[in-house]
């Protein structure tokens, strides 16, 4: 749909502060244009203004490749989690679009989260080869898909087991989890798969919550079925 | 006399990489791997850095698919593509160290595309042989996963600190020598002093020309921009790759990798009603992959053609099936994602784009700067690339080049714990909010510098851009702003200092390449003047 769209975006300056909706209005320009495309377009305006022509503050959000392949505008856009890069405004029935930060992560300023927390974790997960990989041809596909990820946060946001600073760590580690075990023999993984079953296998109940929801396309409950195989049942690597 | 051992521990935990894409892994793993401590600083983590873009493959001359091939060959086409403006010794360091890269790469468990177990390798722009190695079209992004897993083991042993919301604010030199960076995080608005040398591993010049590149918004340019307003010197600001087969989506031109021509996709353009495959006619030698400058002209020009056209089609109808599933089905995913089209089926519009920077901070074949204790590698270091980069290389450079800056650092042990005022690393007693550079600013710098470095330059047009730029100075601008004109300044300065044309140097004014000019254009700031000389290319800083 073209025409005009109202961005109502969830703001507020620092994280302690309360937050309130400020509403912009946005011109759709191609059909093409995304979410990204408006907030960058917003950001761009001489005397910022909101739609009731009240004086606005730029809008705090994080990007980088504009291509949906580095997860850093990760966002919740009409109630869903998803890259703001790759959300297309035409794909919308109505023309107002309602855009939040993701709300499994400390807020630094509107739309920026602190998903530092990812990070900790995959090292908490001993998410590192331990000796030379190994591929043969039938795991190059495997490590493909599994290398895919990009740290966006939107599967954990959707995961009703995961909060921050939680003992499960929900789903982001796994398909990292899949590369290490897939690309060398396990026996060399018994810590890692010791942290593993603690801090992912035990805890998941299973929703697959995050079935459809990795901007990514990656095969969640696939790679959790193989992960768990390989690290749980201790079934080696062929 | 304090043993080699003994200065290199000194440095331990004073060592500051400025970047976590390729090239800043690259040099944290070098220094690692030899128990020096590092600090791994970058504006978002390394997940988010433009390496994870790349596409279409990595070079080194293994010989996988028995042509014969050899590093001196690939030395002869790496030479040649940059119309000769490197050292040789440099490029002798890259393509002979290429093969024992690709075999880490793949130790580090980079699934790189094989058949039979072996790595198997496409053809790319501007080399005699099939030399590139690859993984489908995501090449960039599964060797930045295997780094980051490298990095990680470092970082859980505490050999790397990673400081990953920080972006560069300043670099305090003082009489040539780097006595310690600000960075500033972008979370907390806290500013670090963290002394010590610094390897710049800060990516392209992208934000110059925000939504025109096919790279990402996050190498903004603010930390070249900084440095060189302290007297750090650059060189060959002029070369700006401009990739033939780029399509303009929201917000940016998305890049259709050189792989697609590699594997058999043709480039035409209508005339009289039917396809006419120029780049072949043209080149019947090597006809669409040509190095990229030759074919960004040669799609310039016929592009402008009146009784031609007007669009140039990249034709890719004729790549086989398996070839689609088992080499290309990431980059059909994605044309079909954003152009609605199958590319298997329908030729997909194309057009040139600004893809990637050969111009960038001057270093020599260890990757020193003109400051003692500063280093630079990957994109925005000047090396390897001359007038105009072969695809593959890059990645090749960016892994080459951080490892032998941070070779360099360990050489330097002893100057650099001799000169540096080596004190605690602390947070400086302010904060503030991150100042991003005025985007309305900004916009006004970038459509001025298209207008001067486009793909066909000029005298004339050069000029007005450098009088255009001068009107944009006021009074009690940010600094950073300022700083950033300045550098802007000095891209169309070395634009207009080299009166010739090579490489991705086009002068309607100057068609011809000239001897005089087989030199390195070097800028730097002098008392806050932009100086410009021509020198010969730089192997050893003494
Ligand atoms: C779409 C695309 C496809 C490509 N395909 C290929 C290919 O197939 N083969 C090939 O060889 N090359 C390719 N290239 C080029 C290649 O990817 C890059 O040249 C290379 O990855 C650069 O790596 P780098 O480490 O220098 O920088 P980058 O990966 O750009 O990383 C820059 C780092 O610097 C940090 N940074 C930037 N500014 C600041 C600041 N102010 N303060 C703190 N940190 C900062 C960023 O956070 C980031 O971590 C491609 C490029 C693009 C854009
Ligand atoms: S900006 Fe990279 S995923 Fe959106």
């Amino acid at each position: 749909m073209m025409g005009r769209y109202i961005i109502r975006i969830l703001r507020r300056k620092r994280e302690e502060d309360k937050s309130y909706w400020q509403d912009f209005e946005y011109e759709l320009n191609s059909p093409g244009d995304t979410v990204a495309s408006a907030l960058r377009n917003i950001n761009s305006r001489e005397d910022l203004k909101d739609a009731s022509g009240n004086k606005a503050e730029p809008v705090i959000w994080e990007s980088s490749c504009m291509q949906q392949k580095c997860g850093a505008c990760a966002m919740v856009i009409n109630g869903r989690p998803g890259l703001a890069c790759g959300t297309k405004l035409a794909g919308f029935k109505k023309p107002v679009v309602k855009v939040e930060p993701l709300r499994k992560f400390p807020v630094i300023a509107d739309l920026m989260t602190d998903r530092s927390i990812l990070y900790e974790n995959l090292k908490t997960l001993r998410i590192w080869l331990e000796c030379d990989a190994e591929l043969s041809r039938e795991d190059i596909d495997r490590a493909f898909e599994a290398s895919e990820c990009i740290q966006c946060g939107c599967c954990l946001e959707v995961c009703p087991n995961f909060y921050c600073g939680g003992t499960f760590f929900g789903m982001n580690g796994v398909p990292l989890a899949n590369r290490l075990l897939t690309e060398s023999d396990r026996a060399e993984y018994e810590k890692a798969a010791s942290e593993y079953k603690k801090h992912i296998f035990n805890g998941c109940g299973k929703s697959l919550a995050c079935r459809d929801i990795c901007p990514r396309g990656i095969d969640t409950e696939k790679m959790m079925v193989n992960a768990n195989a390989l690290a749980v049942w201790k079934r080696r690597k062929k | 006399m304090k043993s080699d051992m003994e200065q290199i521990s000194n440095l331990s935990g004073y060592v500051n990489i400025v970047g976590a894409g390729i090239s800043g892994l690259s040099a944290a793993i070098t220094l690692a791997s030899s128990g020096i401590r590092c600090n791994l600083i970058s504006s978002m983590p390394s997940e988010r850095a433009q390496s994870v873009l790349a596409e279409g493959g990595i070079n080194a001359a293994l010989d996988n698919m028995g042509e014969g091939d050899s590093p001196e060959e690939h030395f002869a086409d790496t030479m040649r593509g940059g119309c000769y403006l490197e050292t040789e010794s440099c490029i002798h360091g890259l393509t002979k160290g290429a093969p024992d890269i690709i075999n880490e790469l793949a130790r580090f468990g980079v699934p790189f595309t094989r058949e039979d177990n072996k790595i198997i390798q496409r053809p790319f722009g501007g080399q005699k042989k099939r030399r590139t190695c690859y993984s489908k079209s995501s090449t960039g992004k599964m060797i930045m996963t295997a780094l980051i897993d490298v990095v990680r083991k470092y970082e859980s042993e505490g050999l790397v600190v990673r400081y990953p919301d920080h972006v560069l604010t300043g670099a305090d030199i003082k009489e040539g020598i780097l006595n310690f960076v600000t960075v500033k995080s972008r979370m907390t608005g806290d500013v670090i002093v963290l002394p010590g040398p610094a390897v710049i591993c800060c990516g392209g010049l992208n934000g110059f020309f925000e939504g025109f590149t096919t790279g990402t918004t996050q190498n903004t340019g603010d930390c070249a921009a900084i440095l060189f307003n302290e007297g750090v010197e650059f060189a060959n600001l002029e070369f700006i790759q401009y990739h033939p087969t780029t399509v303009a989506i929201a917000d940016k031109r998305m890049l259709i990798s050189e792989a697609a021509r590699g594997e058999g996709g043709r480039l035409y353009i209508e005339r009289g009603g039917e396809p006419w495959y120029f780049m072949e006619e043209k080149y019947p030698e090597s006809g669409n992959l040509m190095p990229r400058d030759v074919v960004s002209r040669e799609m310039f020009k016929v592009m402008r053609d009146p009784s031609l056209g007007g669009t140039v089609y990249l034709d890719m109808r004729e790549i086989s099936k398996s070839c689609w599933k088992n080499k290309l089905s990431d980059l059909r995913e994605e044309i079909r994602s954003y152009l609605l089209v199958d590319p298997a089926v329908t030729p997909v519009p194309v057009a040139p784009g600004i893809h990637f920077f050969m111009g960038g901070i001057r270093v020599d074949d260890g990757h020193r700067t003109n400051i003692k204790g500063l280093y630079a590698a990957g994109e925005c270091a000047s090396k390897y690339h001359g007038a105009n980069r072969l695809g593959g290389n890059s990645m090749l450079a960016a892994v080459y080049g951080g490892k032998t800056a941070a070779e360099s650092v360990i050489k330097d042990a002893g100057v650099l714990s001799g000169i540096l005022n080596i004190q605690e690393i602390g947070k400086a007693d302010h904060s503030d909010p991150v100042y991003d550079a005025d985007t309305i600013l900004s916009g006004s710098v970038r459509n001025i510098l298209i207008r001067g470095l486009g793909i066909i330059r000029d005298e004339d047009s050069i000029t007005s851009a450098i009088d255009e730029l001068g009107k944009l100075y006021k009074e009690g601008m940010h600094d950073i702003d300022l700083k950033r004109i300045k550098l802007a300044e000095a891209m169309l300065m070395c634009a207009r200092e080299r009166k010739e044309s090579r490489g991705a140097h086009v002068r309607s004014d100057y068609p011809d390449t000239l001897d005089d000019y087989k030199k390195t254009t070097c800028c730097s700031m002098n008392n806050g003047k932009i100086i410009i000389t021509m020198q010969d290319p730089l192997k050893e800083r003494r």
